[in-house]
């Protein structure tokens, strides 16, 4: 199939979504009777990957488990996140590349449905973020514990970062697959609607100056705000919806194994960069939690 | 406890009674908003078709005027202090005030009711007794979440924007059931969907009206 000319009249919204179904090099359009038949842009995909995405995932849990111990993290030159940020890094370069070039084209969206290796971990993590939110809160209401209110702000704040990233993949993804932007799907409209539920919990962390009040309500606006996790994850249950039910299950998986490791190679990359940004954050609220407490009273000298 | 509870509504009535302006200004703002829909629809045969979803919209945003002030009369004369130096258990301050708010809300939207069927020209093909138990369950769903939010927001920095922010999102559900169940009973319902919508709206009303009250110890002990 010869590569279309592109009009330089186009606009930027109807240049990407034909780039997105017809604008990469050699993807031939083969169309096998299964969700893929196991071609890429490249040629046929030989690689079985899923013991990569094991031995990465190993890797990973090893590091985290290892990181646990205070003997490794003062063995450490660096603080123990930064090796999970930077290999984090190199796994969405090595993971785009792959769902981007390598890996088999889905059956019946073509290319577009590649976006679905950054778009499905975008969901999955920002899931993972909100239900933290929700457990640090809870944690802090029963324990009134300052590490707690930390870890629920960045829990928060980076599940609203990867919510804002995944509303706006999904809106990539639609266009060319829906024919709209967006639609009010109950699940597109419950995601919007969780994301900003934890929005207005930051919004409320920014005004209120008080550490205890600050951290009490916040953890009761988390708690609220929490609800629509479960709400969000069983919508396409629920109603009728639009959007797919969940593909991965505890009772199987429907996607084809050849894509399917390129979805964990992606997914891993984006848990250990959320790690990253999660330790960051909650560091930083820990200082400036430190920061906020009154000075200590001077020792009495006699 | 109910005692409690119901001394508390009735310290909240006499305090709105007093005050018979704030009521009638939170029921014109509701007013206003309904005109606004109205002025802004373009093509007025769509207007029956809207008219569930407008009236809730104004009882929404009329709310926010309604919860926001509920806690300023206190809080302006340093009233909290004294009320939470009563001998009252705090879930009983709180369920005395989100009665009052519903009520407050209930009363707003009766009287909102006739004005929208008629501005809308919406017909009541449905039961209208189903509207009285879609009002009363709608009103108490903005009302449990609200007066704990009412109280966070009014001793906040920028009140006005914040609960607006933190209860819209979690009202949602709500608004939904309760505007699809007014539409049906405007427009008829042969699919019989009222029924869903009202449990809907009555688990929404289950779990927030029981979470906020364990919440509002929490909250009035800050």
């Amino acid at each position: 199939m010869p590569r279309p000319v592109r009009s330089p009249a186009l606009s930027v919204e109807f240049d990407l979504v034909r780039r997105l179904q017809i604008g990469w090099p050699a993807s031939g359009v083969r169309r096998g009777c299964r969700p893929c038949d196991g071609y890429g842009p490249l040629g046929r995909c030989s690689i079985d990957g899923s013991q990569i995405t094991n031995i990465v995932a190993l890797l990973g849990l090893g590091f985290l488990l290892a990181s646990a111990a205070p003997q490794f993290r003062r063995a450490l030159p660096f603080a123990w996140e930064h090796p999970l940020g930077l290999a984090g890094l190199v796994l969405l370069v090595v993971g785009n590349w792959l769902g981007l070039y390598y890996a088999p084209q889905e059956r019946f969206m073509g290319d577009v449905g590649r976006i679905l290796y950054v778009h499905v971990p975008a969901a999955w993590l920002t899931m993972v973020c909100f239900t933290l939110a929700f457990l640090f809160a809870l944690g802090f209401m029963f324990t009134n514990r300052r590490g707690l209110d930390s870890a629920m702000e960045a829990a928060s704040e980076v599940g609203v970062m990867e919510g804002a990233l995944l509303l706006l993949l999904g809106a990539i993804f639609a266009r060319p697959t829906w024919g709209v932007w967006w639609s009010w799907d109950p699940r597109l409209t419950s995601s919007a609607v969780m994301m900003l539920s934890f929005v207005g919990v930051l919004l409320l962390r920014g005004v209120v100056q008080d550490f205890d009040r600050r951290a009490t309500w916040s953890s009761i606006a988390a708690i609220f705000a929490g609800v629509n996790v479960p709400v969000t994850y069983y919508s396409v249950k629920w109603w009728r919806s639009m959007h797919q039910v969940q593909s991965e299950t505890v009772a199987g998986s429907t996607i084809d194994d050849g894509m399917r490791w390129v979805l964990y190679f992606n997914t891993y990359a984006f848990l250990f960069l959320t790690v990253w940004f999660l330790a960051r954050r909650w560091r930083i609220a820990e200082t400036r939690a430190q920061a906020a407490m009154p000075e200590p009273l001077p020792q009495a000298t006699t | 406890m109910l005692r409690q509870t119901l001394h508390m509504l009735g310290k909240e009535m006499l305090t709105e009674w007093r005050q018979r302006a704030r009521i009638s200004g939170v029921f014109w703002f509701a007013f206003a908003i309904v005109l606004m829909v109205a002025f802004a629809t373009p093509n007025s045969a769509v207007l029956p078709q809207v008219a569930g979803g407008t009236l809730w919209l104004g009882l929404l945003l009329a709310s926010t005027r309604s919860l926001d002030q509920s806690y300023a009369v206190e809080l302006e004369h340093g009233a909290m202090e004294g009320l939470m130096l009563w001998p009252v258990d705090p879930i009983a301050i709180y369920y005395g005030k989100a009665l009052a708010n519903t009520l407050v809300l209930v009363l707003v939207a009766f009287a909102l009711l006739p004005l929208v069927i008629a501005i809308f020209d919406a017909p009541v093909v449905g039961n209208p007794l189903n509207l009285i138990v879609i009002v009363l369950l709608g009103c108490m769903a903005l009302a449990a979440p609200g007066t704990l939010y009412g109280l966070i927001t009014s001793q906040a920095r920028g009140s006005s924007v914040l609960l607006p922010l933190l209860l819209f999102p979690l009202v949602v559900p709500a608004v939904l059931a309760a505007a699809n169940a007014t539409t049906k009973v405007f427009e008829g319902d042969p699919m019989e969907q009222v029924p869903s919508w009202l449990a809907l709206l009555t688990a929404f009303d289950i779990i927030f009206w029981s979470l906020s009250g364990i919440a509002y110890g929490k909250l009035l002990e800050d």
